[in-house]
């Protein structure tokens, strides 16, 4: 791709990731959440790959591999987390520590810090999405060809 | 931990089967060995589940509640998801682990390691999750959900062979047709959800009343799970993705169908137990006539062994059609042979499960020995493979319904219900049985008599292991076939014939 594609996408690259972990982040506040984080992160993968081709990811299959793996396995271990209770109880909600402040009631601009598993449960999806998502367009580019283009 | 039984069924092979990538880049040992403590841990789970359904009832579980039996929100609104396992849930429950246990063992020696192994594994998994879910949900759209799951992971299982040219093919069309089920299931749901805002199976059954809009749900249902079920007219992604997928994996596949047949149960009985008319259980029987029929007379056609013995897997479809659809056609007056015919057809889901998984294995067996599964290279196994020949006959004499072997025993409740329903029904159902067995002694002759030929390849001893586990629950339901539908099948039947108000009271109380 041409020079002007190649400078915007280094300069749009961190800002896409850092918007898909915003709205990773808010999951719980604001609309949007795991998947559509993820989502947005993906894209500025995809971006790379289009900006720069697929051969300046392809050392990068092994990491979403793994990534997307683990994102699952958090995702599961989170539900175990609540089997004191029952599964997916949410554990960490108004506990006073990680995620655990009461919710406040009437209009507010929202507190991160509440919600429990739920954000953690978040990120969780928001890696398996970024990684599934980003796997998926490097494959598909990767076994495109060169003729293709 | 018992407390959480039903959960830990399910999700213990979702973890399980997302962890095992991450453990086969340690070693592939560690995940081997982990892949079977996850199945052991399920056939555990399910084993407890069922005993303790079976001895004390339907068991209630509530995802995320202060305790696990909290089913209701003040004004007896469910809003969790929980899992309602009831003796037909956790009969399906123990299908699926016997299944997933002689599979998975067997998998591990069959499944080449440059063929991307692991991925089967994982996907193996993710599809015994799924089934799981599906056997012991009480809430609509996270049967749907549960329904996906298993649809990807059975399309990926199927298209697993991508360097074939059929593999590909054959898990594009399963995905259509899985992607429409999928879709009709949905749009069913959704219909229910707009009518009656309520997702929970026990609480819509109690509100439906009926109307137009019901109608058209149940016949979105209908459509949904016969396709998923591979009934006929829509059968046709069946032989293809039976005789393409990794043939070990093949056996979740059976149970995957049999899966969605007992959803179809379940919407049938308890969800629309309240308003269904006799209309519905004749549109059963006949599509269980049809399916029997025609995949009978397709295996006839086949030369492909594995497609040959998937056709033989689909026409043991009908038969449980008919024996349920039986069972609905009478629901309203409830004679005793309406109760047989139900009896017959929920215990043919589990002899199906073993003969056709046999019949699987032994295809497995063959094509790893010879390459080929085409019936016009392949002859003069029965020398080289006597212990493979034998499980063949075995199982082919028990698909077609000869004593003493367990098809036999289901099918004659079979007979016995849908002859006082109709002798028509009875008739064709024994003449597909006859036919059947036309089939696979040809299938039989075409790969195991004839002249010796050399065997240069052994097959692996827990594919042999695996065989002789499901020939020996073939032999035993076959001689003492009592004990068995007294212990389980007979609950199973009673729960879907009799149980309704009992899956209703003991989700919403009272």
């Amino acid at each position: 791709m041409t020079v002007v594609v190649r400078t915007i996408t280094r300069i749009l690259f961190p800002i896409a990731l850092v918007f898909g972990g915003y709205v990773i982040m808010h999951g719980h506040l604001t609309p949007g959440g795991g998947f559509q984080g993820g989502a947005v992160a993906a894209s500025a993968l995809a971006m790379v790959v289009v900006a720069f081709g697929a051969k300046s990811l392809s050392g990068k299959k092994g990491l979403l591999s793994a990534l997307e793996s683990l994102g699952g396995v958090a995702f599961a271990a989170l539900g175990f987390l609540g089997l004191g209770v029952t599964f997916f109880a949410n554990v960490l909600a108004g506990s006073g520590g990680l995620f655990g402040n009461p919710v406040p009631y009437g209009p507010n601009p929202g507190d991160l810090n509440t919600a429990g598993t739920l954000p953690l449960m978040n990120w969780a999806v928001g890696f398996k999405v970024l990684a599934g998502l980003g796997a998926v367009v490097l494959l598909f580019a990767l076994f495109g060809g060169e003729h293709d283009r | 931990m018992s407390a959480h039984a039903p959960i830990l069924a399910i999700a213990v092979p979702l973890l399980g089967g997302f962890a095992t990538p991450l453990l086969a880049k340690l070693h592939k040992r560690i995940r081997d060995l982990w892949v079977l403590l996850i199945v052991l841990f399920v056939g555990v789970a399910v084993g407890y589940v069922a005993v303790h359904v079976f001895t004390q009832g339907i068991w209630v579980y509530v995802l995320g509640a202060r305790h696990p039996q909290e089913t209701v929100v003040s004004g007896g609104f469910p809003i969790r998801i929980m899992l309602v396992v009831d003796a037909m849930g956790a009969f399906m429950g123990v299908i699926t682990a016997l299944m997933a246990l002689v599979a998975f063992p067997a998998a591990l020696k069959y499944l080449p390691e440059e063929e991307g192994k692991t991925l089967a594994l994982t996907l193996g998994s993710l599809l015994l999750a799924g089934i799981m879910g599906m056997a012991y949900t009480g809430d609509l759209f996270n049967f749907f959900v549960f329904l996906e799951v298993t649809s990807i992971a059975a399309c990926a299982l199927i298209g697993f062979r991508t360097w074939t040219s059929r593999a590909p093919e054959a898990a594009f069309k399963t995905m259509l047709l899985f992607s429409v089920s999928g879709l009709l299931f949905l749009l069913a749901v959704a219909f229910l959800y707009g009518e009656y805002g309520a997702l929970n199976l026990a609480y819509v059954s109690v509100l439906l009343r009926g109307s137009a809009v019901d109608r058209l749900a149940l016949a979105l249902f209908l459509g949904a799970l016969l396709m998923k079920a591979a009934a006929a007219p829509v059968h046709f992604w069946a032989p293809d993705a039976y005789g393409e997928a990794p043939a070990v994996k093949a056996l979740l596949l059976v149970v995957n169908t049999q899966v969605s047949l007992y959803g179809l149960w379940r919407v049938l009985f308890t969800l629309y137990g309240g308003i269904l008319d006799t209309t519905v259980g004749w549109l059963v029987v006949a599509m269980g006539l049809l399916t029997m029929v025609v995949a009978a007379f397709m295996a006839l056609a086949q030369t492909d062994l594995g497609r040959l013995v998937a056709y033989g897997a689909v026409s043991q479809i009908g038969y449980m059609l008919l024996g349920v659809g039986v069972g609905l056609v009478t629901m309203s007056g409830r004679p005793d042979y309406g109760l047989v015919a139900m009896k017959g057809g929920i215990f043919h889901m589990l002899n199906d499960a073993l003969t056709v998984g046999l019949l699987f294995l032994c295809v497995a067996a063959v094509e790893l020995v010879k390459g080929t599964r085409d019936l016009r290279e392949l002859g003069g196994l029965g020398h080289g493979l006597p212990e493979v020949a034998l499980f063949f006959l075995v199982a082919s004499l028990a698909l077609a319904g000869i004593p003493p072997l367990n098809g036999f025993a289901s099918k004659i409740l079979i007979y016995e219900g849908s002859f006082r329903a109709s002798p028509i029904l009875a008739a064709v159902a024994v003449l597909t049985s006859i036919l059947l067995l036309a089939v696979f002694a040809r299938a039989f002759q075409g790969a195991f008599l004839g002249p010796r030929v050399n065997v240069e390849v052994r097959v692996p001893w827990p594919i042999l292991v695996s065989m002789g586990v499901l020939a020996v629950g073939i032999l035993i339901l076959g001689l003492v076939p009592g004990f068995f539908v007294e212990a389980m099948v007979t609950p199973a039947a009673k729960a879907l014939w009799l149980g309704r108000s009992l899956y209703l009271s003991a989700v919403l109380g009272g």
